[in-house]
């Protein structure tokens, strides 16, 4: 017990030193997605300002969307850490069966 | 035994039903609300036969026959079937994973109630000026020129019920997910489990799109939108794909319970393991999966092309494979297993002939070119009654025979039992085998009446004396019920004597907190595993301490009851609209104060800390040397 004072854990059984140290890697990996978004969303706004094709401008915008819906999820809202196989699952066939749903739709339904 | 007070009395009883958040009783409810609408869905089914039963049949009109025929499909699929399958689920699946009760009680208990009242809503057409009457699929083009309120009642009542429905899906998802007892994995979940898992999953995903064509279909209806009206710029096709991107999952939803109910009964009373357990839970998952890319068979008619129609043909013909794998499987089970043919077995051999049936003709359907002939006939009618009826109502029927002394902690007569059996089952397929045959002769489904001298007669007449020994059977069944709670004969936790799983493993019914101590789980089929090492009782996995328990709450019942109210004046400021502000002042009012009663016990709930208490230790353990009367 005498060895985990200091720590704001819940649980004793966690060092100090090595939630510091995760959570500052935590921090580096927050700050690092948010200037890259921020990054990304600047480079929307350029795209759309300059006036380039909108063929071109679309599948472009929407594939940033893509990345930084992935940024999100994982970096601010945890699905990086242990534990969320479960969520991931359910997620991803989610997004699978809607995929499925507007692949058909654009190809064969509505073509 | 402060904690705990023994309630008597019709009031305190009801009272204590109004509020309960426990699984068990939240079953009962299930089973007692989803048993009523059985019956009148039952009932509407009847009056559909005797008018087919002669040809030229004047017993009920044709607008009435259309609200019928369209209440009788809406409430078995939605108001009966389902609730039925949840009361099963709710009764055993927190049991048979040794939860003391699903994760989100409280969600439970407003996921019944929300169900219910958007049930009541939907029956009340009947007594407000008529039912909805575009059938229970209530195909655009039909149902936004249907007058009256009907269609209404149809959209916000399963809008309300809905909403239930998909809370229930979620609540089991995360009881599944985090709730297991220690030792019980994935791999070792009881076959009933993983369907409730997959089904529960399909739920998730598939009633979302019925959300949203329900509330487009509220609003071309109610407020003047246009977006299913093609003189408008609108597509009536739209809903049917969102009807049927629901629709087929739902079926889905429906059989796998059932097939989890006939996958237990199948193991129980070969008193054999399940043949090719992880063949089961894949096939399980497959038919899930795959049951989201055939939602264009039901279309094949719509004229969408030959390439949609030849892609979707082929993939709803792949769902007969793992469907076929299920069948050898549970063939397999009873394969050289020593069986005991009680009513649930019975069930349970009747369903696989059965069911396959309705899988064949599935399979003839799922043939885009061929369906152009079947399409809208009483083929169609006895396709699905066969894979509907010989699937989830024979599984239904066999769960109540088989978890009755579970939930009630009474058995119900065998004799009685066998004659239900027999008596539905004939019945059964003398209402629905002739069908195929009365719609490959040309008899168009949802047909008021039909002329003298086509070939139909004979057809129809049997049809309709098959009818009458179904309600017979149902009626058998209601007198069992009735003489057995009223006997009152109790029984142990293992009444079949070949109990497998958790569930058989405590008391019945099993006392509000299940159990005692979480069971260790050693492997699949638990509790087998221990009598077959000759001990009466599971290993616990922990010590005996103070178990946590969640509040009684009457706020679900309330934050249903606002959005019931609230449906009312939605309906019903179309008038007020429509007459000017003349008539049917009260409509927005009501609105606005139903959707208060919700919002404000919403605000309660999230305001209030309600941290539940806890049964303390000394009184569990007190309560053990009086004999576990808790
Ligand atoms: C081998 C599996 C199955 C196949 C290949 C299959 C195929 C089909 C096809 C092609 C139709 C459309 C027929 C038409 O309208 O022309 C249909 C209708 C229907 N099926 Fe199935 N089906 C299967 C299993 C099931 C199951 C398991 C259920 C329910 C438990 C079910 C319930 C229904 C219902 C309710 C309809 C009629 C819907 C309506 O128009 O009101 N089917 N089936
Ligand atoms: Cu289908």
């Amino acid at each position: 017990m005498a060895t985990t004072t200091g720590s704001t854990s819940a649980n004793p059984k966690v060092n100090y030193k090595y939630r510091r140290n995760k959570a500052r890697q935590e921090m580096r990996a927050h700050v690092t997605s948010f200037a890259m978004m921020i990054f990304l969303t600047l480079i929307a706004f350029i795209m759309v300002m300059s006036g380039f094709d909108k063929y071109y401008v679309f599948p472009v915008l929407l594939l940033l969307a893509g990345i930084q819906v992935v940024l999100q999820l994982y970096y601010f809202m945890h699905m990086s850490h242990k534990g969320h196989g479960a969520v991931a699952l359910f997620l991803y066939s989610g997004a699978l069966v809607a995929l499925i749903v507007i692949i058909t739709f654009m190809t064969i339904v509505w073509w | 035994m402060s904690t705990v007070v023994q309630k008597k009395g019709f009031f305190p009883v009801l009272w204590d039903y109004l509020t309960t958040v426990d699984h068990k009783k939240i079953a009962i409810l299930y089973l007692i609300s989803g048993g009523f609408f059985f019956l009148v869905g039952g009932l509407e089914a009847m009056v559909i036969r005797i008018q087919l039963a002669v040809p030229d049949s004047n017993f009920v009109s044709a607008g009435l026959y259309n609200e019928i025929l369209t209440m009788h499909g809406t409430t078995m699929i939605f108001l009966a079937a389902m609730p039925l399958l949840f009361a099963f689920m709710n009764a055993v699946v927190p049991l048979q994973i040794g939860a003391r009760d699903v994760a989100f009680p409280f969600l439970n208990s407003l996921g019944f109630w929300l169900f219910f009242f958007g049930g009541i809503f939907l029956n009340l057409s009947w007594f407000l000026g008529g039912a909805p009457d575009a059938g229970w699929t209530s195909y655009a083009s039909l149902s936004l020129a249907s007058e009256g309120h009907g269609i209404d009642f149809y959209v916000l009542g399963l809008q309300i019920s809905g909403a239930g429905t998909l809370i229930a899906g979620i609540n089991f998802l995360v009881t599944i997910i985090n709730m297991r007892a220690p030792g019980m994995t994935y791999m070792r979940m009881p076959l009933f489990t993983w369907s409730t898992f997959v089904a529960s999953a399909l739920i998730l995903f598939a009633f979302p799109p019925l959300t949203v064509g329900l509330f487009l279909m509220l609003f071309d209806r109610m407020f003047g939108a246009n977006f299913f009206d093609h003189t408008m710029g609108g597509n009536t096709i739209i809903w049917e794909h969102l009807f049927w991107i629901f629709g087929h999952p739902e079926v889905y939803i429906l059989i796998l319970p059932a097939f989890g109910i006939f996958s237990e009964i199948f193991a129980t009373f070969s008193r054999k393991r399940l043949f090719g357990y992880s063949a089961m839970v894949f096939a399980t998952v497959l038919i899930g999966f795959l049951g989201f890319m055939v939602w264009v068979h039901h279309m094949f008619t719509v004229g969408l092309g030959p390439t949609a129609n030849a892609i979707f043909a082929v993939a709803t013909m792949a769902i007969a494979v793992p469907t076929g794998v299920k069948i050898f499987n549970w063939m397999l089970t009873m394969w050289g297993g020593s069986i005991k043919f009680t009513t649930p077995m019975l069930y349970a051999v009747a369903f696989i002939p059965s069911f396959v049936a309705g899988g064949v003709t599935g399979v003839m359907l799922a043939v885009a070119a061929a369906d152009y002939q079947y399409h809208d006939t009483y083929f169609v009618v006895a396709h699905f009654h066969y894979v509907i009826i010989g699937g989830v109502v024979l599984g239904l029927l066999a769960g109540t025979h088989f978890y009755w002394p579970k939930m009630f902690g009474t058995m119900l007569n065998e004799t009685l039992g066998k004659v239900t059996f027999w008596l539905f089952l004939i019945g059964f397929h003398l209402t629905f085998f002739i069908q195929h045959f009365l719609g490959l002769m040309g008899m168009p489904r949802r047909i008021w009446k039909y002329l003298p001298n086509q070939g139909l007669e004979v057809g129809n007449a049997i049809s309709t004396v098959g009818a009458f020994f179904m309600a017979a059977g149902v009626l058998v069944l209601i007198y069992n019920i009735i003489i057995t709670q009223v006997r009152n004969e109790r029984v142990g936790n293992d009444p079949w004597g070949d109990g497998r799983t958790l569930e058989w493993a405590i008391a019945s019914p099993p006392p509000f907190y299940n159990f005692k101590q979480l069971p260790l789980v050693r492997g699949l089929d638990p509790y087998w595993i221990e009598k077959m090492e000759g001990n009466d009782r599971m290993t616990p996995a922990e010590p005996i301490g103070d178990i946590h328990m969640p509040n009684n709450s009457f706020i679900p019942f309330v934050m249903s009851l606002g959005l019931f109210i609230a449906a009312f004046g939605a309906m019903y400021q179309v008038d007020w609209r429509a007459s000017d502000g003349a008539e049917y002042g009260w409509a927005i009012p009501v609105l606005v104060i139903g959707m208060l009663i919700t919002i404000g016990s919403m605000a309660v709930r999230s305001l209030k800390d309600d941290h539940g208490y806890h049964v303390h230790k000394e009184d569990l353990e007190k309560d053990d040397e009086e004999g576990g009367r808790l």
